[in-house]
This record gives C-alpha cells, structure tokens and sequence, in this order.
C-alpha cells in the first residue's frame, strides 16, 4: 500500500513523486544576472570592511561584489577563492546572519544587509560553469609530501593550499567520496545538483593531490608511520562519534543518529526511497538537529519537534536555522530532556520528557514529565572526535586536539584543523580557514 | 495648492513644464495624449523646409549611460528633425491648438540659414494659431553637417542674423534654443539678444559618444557597426545646463531676457533649481521618455506642495531667488571656515569618509579611536571640501558647520575672521587690489 502521511510507522515515500523535487530543490535559489547586478549595487564599498572582518577566511567582500557590478565575475571569483577556495559551498552552508551579513552596514542603515552569501554564490556558481583556464596554478614542484587525512572542508582546502605552493599531497579519507561534511552532513536542499562533487573536481583539479578512498586513521592508516613516510600531516579528521543522550537506548528500530538520516538522504538517487516516521523527534539544538528536523518534514513527516533542554538563545542553531524549522512546520520545544524511550515490542513509539529549568544558573530538572509519541527519533546532541587511533601522539584539549593558531599539534610533525581541532566554533568556513592557514604553516616548516 | 500658472515671452500655460522639441512631440497623438496629462506646453518637433523630409536611420537612435539597477542618467540620440511632411505637421500643429487654447503651441524651427528659407516658413507656423517660434541652433548631430542647428548656433552672428528675420517676418514671439557645444554661452546668448529674440532655451544636447561595445570594440550604439556622435541630455547633463542658465541670466548684457531651462529636468527639485537660477520656465524630454507624460503630475504636484512650504504665490515668485548667490570664484571669502561634522548616532561605520579624505584630500578623518573603528573629523587638518558630505551614503550624517568669528581655526591656528577677504585684495595675489 503507498504510505502517506498518516501511515503509522516509518516509511519511504509518503509523498506524492512530484512533490520531492518541490521539497528538495534549492532552499535559497540563486540570484540571476538582473538580482545580482541590484544587489552589488547596493554595496557601499567599506573602507576596512566590517564584512571581510567578520568573515572567518576574510574574503575581500567589497571587492568581489564590486567585481560582480563590474561585468567581471570570474575576477570576483577569483577574490573570493583565493581567501576561501571552498567558497562556492560556504555561500550556501555559511551562517552569513552572524557572520558577513551581520557586520554589513546596512543593517545599521536600513535593517538589511547586502546578500553577500547570494552573492558570493552569483560568482562562484559562475566559475563553476565556465572554469575557463585554471585560476589558479601550481608552483614549481617542491618533492615536499604532505599527508592529508580527512578530506573534508579542513582536508581540502590544507590539500589545495599545500598543492598551490608546489608540495605534493596526499589526500585520504575513509568514505568513497571526498567532501567529509559537505558530501555527507548537509541538508539536501542547502547543495544541489551534487556541488560538492564539483567543487572537489574543481579542487582536485589544481593538480598534485593524490587520493586514497577507503581508509581510516587506526586502521589503514598509523600516524606514526605518517609521519616517518611524510614530511608533515594535516589532520582533518572531524567528529565522527555521536553523543549518547544519556539514557538507556534499548535496541529497538526507530531510534537513529541524525547525521546518519542526513547522510542516507544525501546519498540517495531520489528522496523517495528514504524512510521516515509519521511522528519524528528529534532531540537536540543545533544545526544537525534543525536539518535533520526539517528533511523530515520535507520527506512527508505527519509531526518533527526539536525538543532541546534549554532555551531558544542557547540553541546551537542560529536564530535564522531556527526561524527556517519553524516556518517548515517543525515544532520546537525548549527546555525538556528525554528520560525514557517507549518501545512496543522491538519498535520505538514515544519518548518520556522531563522538563527542565536554570536554578542559580545551573540546569536542573523540575520533576514534570511528559511523552511524545514518536515512530521515529534521531538522535542530534553533538558529535565527538572518536581519539583512539591518535594514540598518545598528540596533546588533546576538551576531548579535540590542541593546536597553536596555525593549526600545528604538540607533535611537531602533525597539525590539525576542522572540528577535531580544539576552540572552534564548528563552521565550514572555519575549518576551511584551519586548512588554509595550515598549509601555509606546513610550507613554512618543510620549507626551511 | 499653488497656482502654477506661467507666462513666458508673452506665451501663457497653465504651468511652467513644457515638453521640449523632441520626438514626444512629433505628431499631434502624442501631444494630445501630452496634453490630456497635464503638459502646460509643447515645443513642437523641428519642422524643416518644404519639400522632400529628412530621412532618419532606421536602427538604434539612442543610447543610455545607466546605473547598475539600469536607472537612466544620461541618454544620447541620434534622431534628425521631424521626418514628417511639413504640411501635415502645419495641418496636426493648427488642430492640437484650437483643441487646447489654453496650452502653449510653440513650433522649433530648422531650415538653411538662408533668409528666404525663414521667409517661405515663419508665415505658415503662424497661420497655425501656434504661440510662438523656437529656432533650433542646437540639435549637434546629422544636422549640423548639413550647416543648420548647432552649426549655427556656434556663430553668434548668424545667430543674431536669423533672429532678426525672424522677428522681421513673423510676429510670434521668438525663442532662441542655445547649442551648449560652445566655449562661452554668454556670446550666443548675447547675439540672440542683440538679434532681438524675446527669450533663449538651453540647453540644447551636449556631443557624446555612449561608449564601446567592449567585445565587438565597436563603438555604441552602432547601425550596422558604424556610429555618429548623438545630442546628450538626461539627468548627468543637469549641472551643465544650470551653470549656463545662471551665466546668462547673470550676465549684465543678457540679464532679464527670459530663459527656458531645459536639461535633465525630472521632478520639481530640478525645476526649482533652473527656476531659482533665472529661468522663466522649464522644459523636459528624457523624463517623460523614461517614464510617459504622466511624469508631468508628480512634477506639478512637487512643485505646488513647495511653493506652499515657502510661501510662494506664483511660479515668478522664485525665478532668479538664487542668482544672487552665484559669483565669480575671486569673490568668494577665504575668511570663512567650514568643518565637516560627523554624526555618530547616525554614523553606519561604513569608513568611505575616511578613505576618500585619507586617500585623496587632506587626511582630516579618523579610521579608529582607542582601538576601535571610529571615523572622526580631525579639526586641524579639516579644510571644509564636502567630499566626505559627498561620499557619505547617509543623508545629514555628515554636514559641515560654519566656525564663528572669532572662533580658532585649528588649521591654521588662528581666529576667524569677521571681515570679508576674497582673492581681489589676498595677499599672495599678485595682481590684487589695492586694500
């Protein structure tokens, strides 16, 4: 019988077929040539621009949408991918609210900046389409090899910058696509019509990066012998561990770690081979969870609330991911942590909530109770950097790995980036800018 | 509201905006329809002399200098002359009139500068009921190659020859319309006068080229890959024509002949502008051809809510108000001291003041302060230039403030001056006047 969204249980297509393509295009579709020529018009052109500062990588904003304004996109490109060579997915992914977007001008102005992510996306999008000679070249070889594991926006852009300065690197990575987070995180509808593989073969294509699929650090791979075969290794490893949600988990179907569910959907051909529960949960606040919450909905979900322990400003998501849930139909509920999982037989139906509150600044529990039904919970509490295959090689902090501001570990030979890295704020933009500054870190080292 | 009525040479119109000879005003359906929304008058298109019409190119007669959002702010054309037969335009002229008696008929006239030529026409224009004449020595494409518009107009003594055929064979009040592609305005205006013209129009367009077709590196626009310069006009042309209007009517040769201000006029700021600088009245072409002839009502609605502002009971009440204030550079005070002021409630941090000052004046505003972003004007280094009032995208965020006498000029060190010195009695002016 074909499920809707009212057939109990979890399910694959709920949805008539047509309507997938509708729920999964482009969240924010792209800005044509006449929106994107009103739009950089309205740049004031900063001095010292507040947006560049507040951008991670410092893109050279004023001068990129300038370019665009210009008739000169492929010079704006070029402005944007030399500070961010993963710049076509952070236009999509960024949370340019807190970031660019929130430091332009014209909020104090007019209470609306310019769409500098759009715009950032107008350029690249263009490159994409007609990469024309490269933009960028290698230099001279070196016969400097550097290890690169984790191809991720970390991996990538440390491997692209080390092969821009001539090293030769290798890039490696346990899945059988590059792109870490950008191939297997996000939401189906922030990178369409599989961008991040094209922006990997834009990356690859750059030259003297050798790829190796299917392997792991502390399983094909060992750091110490990394660092006797290379002359120096970049970690971007990631958080490959889930966090438990802190009550017994009985093993019974309808109980996932959302960034599995993100990923089964990413790497699905058609979103209507997914499966997905009348009634969904998802417990946490962050991105994943918001993601996670919003496909749901979007695969044909009857009912998804985000239940998370505290309240709306201390959401993970930002205000902008939040408003986004809410306007797709997703309930959130703050200020509730699960106690229990109901199961009727070997499957989930319901989740016992207690009810939470800050007393003397601590979270505490209030001692109310109440249940969810659920045919389908995922689970979005953070995820972990999985520490065991670096040994005792390398110093940790806060369970990730301690590096100086370039991005160098305790072990001379190593450095790290991305989200494995300690003092992050776990942004694509900034692991991009991790990998950047450490190839440059690296070809200073193994330059000397 | 403001009665807007207005009289020019002798020619009454129920408000001072005219549309101006141009294609709007080709043929009596668009005068009609120019009419039916308001237009006070009309300059009707160039007529030539009888007999076979000019020809116009059939591919692009205009171009456009646009913003990035494609507002025009500059438009170029190549357009002759009416391409009509002079009898049915005579015939349309006489209709439009006795259908609209109380709106100005004004007919532009262009043929050889032969004093027959003017002898054959000015009678039939008058036959129309028409209220009086325009000669175009203006129009600076196709024409002027042939000797007539701006080839006239940029001899004062033919200018001065034709007008006084036409004052000798017609009776109509005559306008001459001004070629700006000249040195000094003042000597065409001063022919004009002394050829007994009732009043002068400028500006007429400006010679221009539009630009590059930068792939093909064919100049823009092109009739099958090959262009010829066009009259320019729009708003980028305002400032020109508005020095050129207040030279006139400053003049002491040619003061109080009236003037009609035309060049870039699109709402009633503009048309505040020409009139408080001598204009009598204005006429328009580039706004109504951007926008239509309905343009005309927010421009007349603009200009009655001002004049009640001000307190103004005629249109005449503020022709000329500000000629007074337009000098000759050496008279200017060099006692008097302006400082920029920036507003930092309403400052938006955009540092534009900064870099322009820091770039290219007189490195007089800050770019931190303890720290911190903060744009501030230096007050020692500050000479009062408004080009960060210019550059500022905030309206009043930066304004300049007048020191008072006796308060000390940071700059210089010194108090200001209560005394007026201007460049006729400085110092270092080497050809000054004796104190």
């Amino acid at each position: 019988m074909q499920a809707d969204a009212l057939t109990p249980g979890v399910h694959a297509g709920r949805l008539p077929a047509a309507q997938y393509a509708q729920n999964f295009c482009d969240a924010h579709p792209p800005l044509n040539l006449a929106q994107a020529k009103i739009e950089a018009d309205r740049c004031y052109y900063c001095f010292d621009a507040p947006c560049q500062t507040a951008c991670p990588t410092g893109i050279d904003v004023p001068s990129f949408i300038r370019r665009i304004a210009d008739d000169n996109p492929r010079g704006a490109a070029r402005t944007i991918l030399e500070s961010n060579p993963l710049g076509g997915m952070c236009a999509r992914v960024c949370p340019t609210e807190v970031l660019c977007e929130q430091a332009c001008v014209r909020n104090t102005h007019e209470d609306k900046p310019v769409e500098i992510g759009l715009l950032q996306r107008y350029a690249t999008d263009h490159l994409m389409a007609r990469p024309g000679a490269p933009l960028f070249t290698r230099a001279a070889a070196t016969g400097r090899r550097v290890a690169v594991v984790g191809a991720g926006p970390a991996g990538l852009a440390c491997a692209h910058g080390l092969a821009r300065l001539g090293h030769g690197v290798v890039l490696m990575d346990v899945q059988p696509k590059l792109g870490g987070l950008n191939e297997y995180g996000l939401a189906t509808y922030k990178t369409t019509d599989g961008f991040a593989q094209k922006e990997v073969a834009w990356l690859l294509s750059i030259g003297g990066i050798e790829v190796r699929y299917g392997v792991a650090l502390g399983r094909e791979l060992q750091l110490d012998a990394l660092t006797q075969e290379f002359d120096a290794v970049f970690l971007g490893l990631g958080l490959t561990g889930v966090n438990h949600i802190g009550i017994a988990e009985p093993s019974a179907s309808g109980l996932r770690n959302a960034v599995d569910f993100i990923a089964e959907l990413r790497q699905a051909n058609n979103p209507a081979s997914v499966p997905v529960g009348r009634r969904v949960v998802v417990i946490g606040g962050g991105m994943t969870a918001v993601d996670a919450a919003v496909q749901s909905k979007k695969l044909g979900a009857q009912s998804v609330t985000i239940v998370y322990r505290r309240g709306a400003q201390e959401m993970g998501a930002s205000h902008h991911e939040q408003a986004w849930a809410l306007e797709n139909g997703v309930h959130i509920h703050h200020w509730a942590s699960p106690t229990r999982l109901l199961t009727e037989g070997d499957r989930i139906h319901g989740v016992e909530f207690g009810g939470m509150q800050l007393a003397d600044g601590k979270l505490q529990a209030t001692g109310e109770h109440f249940v969810l039904e659920a045919d389908l919970v995922l689970k979005a509490i953070g995820q972990t950097l999985v520490v065991q295959p670096l040994g005792s090689a390398l110093e940790l902090k806060g369970g990730r790995i301690l590096t100086d501001a370039e991005g160098q570990t305790s072990h001379p030979k190593v450095w790290a980036g991305g989200d494995c890295r300690f003092g992050g704020r776990d942004l694509t933009v900034e692991a991009v800018e991790h990998g950047k500054v450490a190839a440059h870190s690296i070809h200073n080292a193994i330059s000397a | 509201m403001a009665n807007l009525h207005s009289t020019f040479a002798g020619i009454q119109s129920p408000n001072p905006f005219w549309l101006a000879s141009a294609p709007p005003t080709d043929k009596a359906y668009n005068v009609n329809r120019a009419f039916e929304a308001g237009w006070g008058g009309v300059v009707w298109k160039t007529l030539g002399e009888a007999g076979p019409p000019i020809v116009n190119v059939s591919g692009p007669r205009y171009g456009a200098l646009l913003t990035p959002d494609r507002r025009l702010m500059g438009f170029n054309n190549i357009e002759l002359i009416t391409d009509r037969d002079l009898e049915l335009n005579l015939r349309e002229i006489a209709e439009v009139k006795r259908l609209w008696p109380d709106r100005a008929m004004v007919v532009s006239l262009m043929v050889p500068c032969e004093e027959n030529s003017w002898k054959a026409i000015l009678p039939r224009v008058e036959d129309t009921g028409a209220d009086g004449i325009e000669l175009n020595f203006g129009c600076p494409h196709g024409m002027s190659e042939r000797g007539m518009g701006a080839a006239v107009g940029q001899v004062p003594d033919y200018i001065q020859m034709v007008t006084q055929w036409c004052k000798h064979y017609s009776k109509l009040p005559v306008i001459v319309k001004l070629t700006p592609n000249i040195t000094d305005i003042r000597h065409p205006a001063r022919a004009a006068k002394a050829g007994g013209a009732d009043a002068v129009s400028l500006i007429n367009t400006i010679n221009s080229i539009m630009g590059v077709d930068p792939y093909s590196l064919t100049m823009s626009p092109s009739t099958g890959g090959r262009g010829s310069h066009g009259g320019y006009c729009g708003p980028a042309v305002k400032p020109i024509a508005l020095n050129m209007v207040a030279e006139i009517a400053r003049d002491p040769q040619t003061a109080g002949i009236p003037i009609s201000g035309i060049g870039g006029i699109g709402t009633w700021r503009d048309a505040v502008d020409y009139l408080a600088l001598g204009a009598g009245n204005v006429q328009v072409c580039t706004a109504a051809m951007v926008y239509g002839f309905k343009i005309v009502q927010e421009m007349a609605d603009g200009l009655s809510n001002y004049m009640d502002d001000m307190g103004f009971t005629a249109v005449s009440d503020i022709v000329g108000k500000a000629i007074p204030t337009v000098s000759d550079w050496r008279y200017l005070n060099l006692n008097h001291i302006s400082k920029a002021v920036i507003n930092q409630d309403s400052c938006i941090q955009c540092g534009r003041c900064h870099i322009a000052c820091e770039d290219t004046s007189h490195q007089a505003i800050t770019a931190t302060k303890d720290g911190k972003r903060h744009f501030e004007v230096k007050n020692d280094e500050c000479v009062g230039c408004n080009l960060c009032v210019t550059v500022c995208p905030v309206a009043d965020c930066i304004t300049l403030r007048d020191l008072a006498p006796g308060e000390l000029d940071e700059r210089t060190g010194k108090p200001v001056l209560a005394t007026h010195g201007d460049w006729t009695s400085h110092p270092n002016n080497p050809m000054r006047s004796a104190a």
